[in-house]
């Protein structure tokens, strides 16, 4: 099969409204991000899991899918959420464990997606177990000769365990229409990549399975979009799986419970910022004339005031009542 | 009617669901052409084609995470793991998300899938084609854990699994599968999960136990019934949920208990059970619970002495009974 290493061309496919609402689906995640860290700073919120450096492949793999598709994001996909619609509110929900927490009604640690309606797969924490139900949804999906797709995020660090492997079978030998999306930010908490693998490109192990593998810079989001947007079309052909990989940096620690500090230097972190995806998208909005720099600050506003607003209904919001606790262990 | 297997009704039950429900479907190691190592998927190829018997590739974790996947997308899948000892590969897919995604979703999702195990020893299967792994699946809420000691209920509870909108896990006693006998009823016949079956009525004492140790007791009450000693015999069937209510009643007619099972002593399926009689019925007791078990050494032996003697059968369980009686 084909291994691809240069990023595909964006193409015209998305027009000025679409483009910068792609732009907002990114800043809302990243402004989203960036108030749920400083809740947790204040004492305000246990645990953030940040998407910060990763807005543009997750937006632009998500965007490149259908709603009838399936999502089975990991703990960072803000981005793939936001992009499906999930809102201010309940990200914020969901942060502080309440009532109407959408994903699991306040029983789950934030960045545990699962939203029935948008077609996202309740996750868990245990990393890589979701590539297999990917699989397992896809075969359902193809024996009743439907035209979706499931498609299965993780981290680099993710492929090192052996579900990754055993869906990765799977998913070839019965040609499935699966993505297996690798969101490549360097680090599985504090080890980096050269010790998580042997290979410069975790799609390289495409190769392997008789599967499509293509490595896109993660920072540009029309090549994830487009990259993504082709994978989709061969797994709907009947073309099988693909492995797609999306290189960028983890500009933030693991969680608001790590420090970075201890294993990468501030150099490093500082020479990332230069290629923070939002700044990228930014220059494109503003130099293809998608919008006008005040239009940007504008929407920038309109976001704040969004996430502001959120972050006040969801402090006020009520907490599920705890007798709730013993309830959906079974149907009965 | 005719008097067949345990791994007919097993068989039969499979066929029939799938013929009933087009969106049941079998994935295991060797299911399809070979019908199962045990033969018990024979034949379920040619009548429903390799699209819904598959032969999956050898991996248990992925063949569980398969299904559930699977499950959350409409379709009622049966995992085969081709032997209890090998399901550990499978323990974070059955434990961390078939057990909790119905609650950790807050019922937006669920998982309505059975896992198929041959378990247990008695065959020579040495350590690691013996096992009994139950105990293991008792612990965690949101299964369900099943083991038949008849024809007919194999036939009865696995469609009562296959039908049950959560997962559950079947154990199957491998030496059972052509050992124990008995008519299986013909059509669409289903035994309720989480009740205990009454084997025989008896006033001297209540022997608990499941699978192949069910069948054994029996044979044990026949033997003790011809010295005058009446035993009563429950086939607990659903280890999860325990039928505690059954457990209760039997000891406040008996006030003895013997609890046999194949496992393990330490924190196996009897420890949950004397628990129960402690907590509920401690002042029905005319004498200590007890437990026959297997020893707790890692696993069982290959060599024929020492698996015999590891595990319990008729003459055991009765001699236990003989003594508890004389205390």
């Amino acid at each position: 099969m084909a291994r691809t290493k240069e990023s595909p061309k964006a193409t015209s496919a998305l027009g000025p409204a679409e483009v910068r609402k792609m732009y907002r689906n990114m800043l809302l995640a990243r402004t989203i991000d960036e108030r749920m860290w400083t809740l947790n700073r204040a004492g305000k919120a246990p645990f953030v899991i940040p998407c910060r450096g990763q807005e543009a492949a997750q937006v632009g793999w998500a965007a490149g899918l259908r709603p009838t598709d399936y999502f089975l994001p990991y703990y960072r996909d803000l981005g793939v959420m936001v992009t499906l619609g999930y809102t201010a509110r309940q990200a914020f929900l969901s942060l502080l464990g309440k009532a109407e927490d959408v994903t699991s009604g306040g029983r789950q640690m934030p960045g545990h997606y699962g939203w029935e309606e948008r077609h996202v797969i309740t996750g868990s924490s245990p990393v890589t177990t979701q590539v297999l139900h990917a699989v397992g949804i896809a075969y359902a999906s193809h024996l009743r000769g439907e035209d979706t797709v499931a498609a299965a995020s993780l981290g680099e660090g993710s492929t090192s365990q052996g579900d990754f492997h055993e869906a990765m079978n799977w998913a070839s030998i019965y040609k499935l229409p699966v993505l297996f999306v690798v969101e490549n930010n360097g680090y599985a908490i504090s080890s980096p990549q050269s010790k998580e693998m042997a290979v410069q490109d975790a799609a390289e192990r495409a190769l392997g399975y008789g599967m499509a593998g293509v490595t896109v810079d993660g920072t540009d989001f029309f090549a994830c979009y487009e990259a993504t947007l082709q994978a989709a079309e061969r797994a709907r052909r009947g073309d099988g799986p693909t492995l797609l990989e999306f290189k960028m940096y983890r500009l933030l620690p693991h969680s608001s419970d790590d420090d970075d500090r201890t294993y990468r230097s501030r150099e490093e972190v500082e020479a990332w910022k230069d290629r923070d995806p939002i700044l990228r998208m930014k220059n494109h909005v503003l130099e293809a004339g998608v919008m006008t720099a005040e239009e940007e600050g504008a929407l920038r506003s309109e976001v704040q005031a969004e996430v502001d607003e959120a972050i006040a209904y969801s402090e006020a919001a009520p907490y599920p009542p705890v007798e709730d606790m013993f309830t959906h262990v079974y149907a009965d | 009617m005719a008097v067949r297997n345990l791994i007919d009704g097993i068989r039969e039950a499979m066929h029939e669901e799938m013929a009933r429900d087009e969106r049941v479907v079998l994935l295991g190691e060797d299911v399809g052409k070979r019908g199962g190592v045990f033969r018990a998927s024979e034949g379920l190829v040619d009548d429903f084609g390799e699209q819904r018997v598959i032969d999956a590739p050898l991996g248990e974790s992925g063949i569980v995470g398969v299904a559930i996947g699977m499950a959350m997308n409409g379709l009622v899948p049966i995992a085969e793991i081709q032997f209890a000892d090998f399901i550990h590969p499978a323990f974070n897919q059955i434990v961390s998300e078939a057990a909790k995604i119905r609650y950790r979703s807050n019922n937006d999702f669920h998982v309505p899938m059975v896992i198929r195990a041959p378990f247990g020893g008695g065959v020579h299967g040495g350590l690691y084609h013996s096992q009994s792994v139950e105990a293991f699946f008792m612990h965690v809420p949101g299964l369900k854990v099943v083991i038949p000691s008849t024809p007919a209920d194999a036939k009865g509870l696995l469609k009562s699994a296959i039908r049950d909108e959560d997962p559950v896990v079947f154990f199957e006693h491998k030496r059972s599968y052509r050992l124990v006998r008995g008519e299986i009823p013909e059509g669409d016949v289903t035994v309720p999960i989480g009740k205990a079956r009454l084997v025989r009525e008896g006033k001297d004492l209540s022997i608990f136990a499941y699978g192949l140790m069910a069948f054994y007791a029996e044979q044990a009450a026949d033997a003790l019934a011809k010295e005058g000693i009446s035993a009563e015999v429950i086939d607990l069937r659903t280890l999860l949920p325990l039928d505690r209510e059954a457990i209760l009643q039997s000891v406040a007619r008996t006030h003895r208990a013997l609890i046999v099972h194949e496992a393990n002593h330490t924190m196996g399926a009897g420890a949950e059970v004397a628990a129960t009689i402690a907590e509920g019925a401690l002042y029905e007791l005319d004498a200590p619970i007890r437990r026959l078990t297997g020893p707790d050494i890692p696993a069982m032996p290959f060599n024929t002495p020492q698996e015999e003697h590891f595990m319990p059968n008729p003459e055991k369980i009765a001699q236990a009974a003989r003594e508890l009686l004389a205390l």
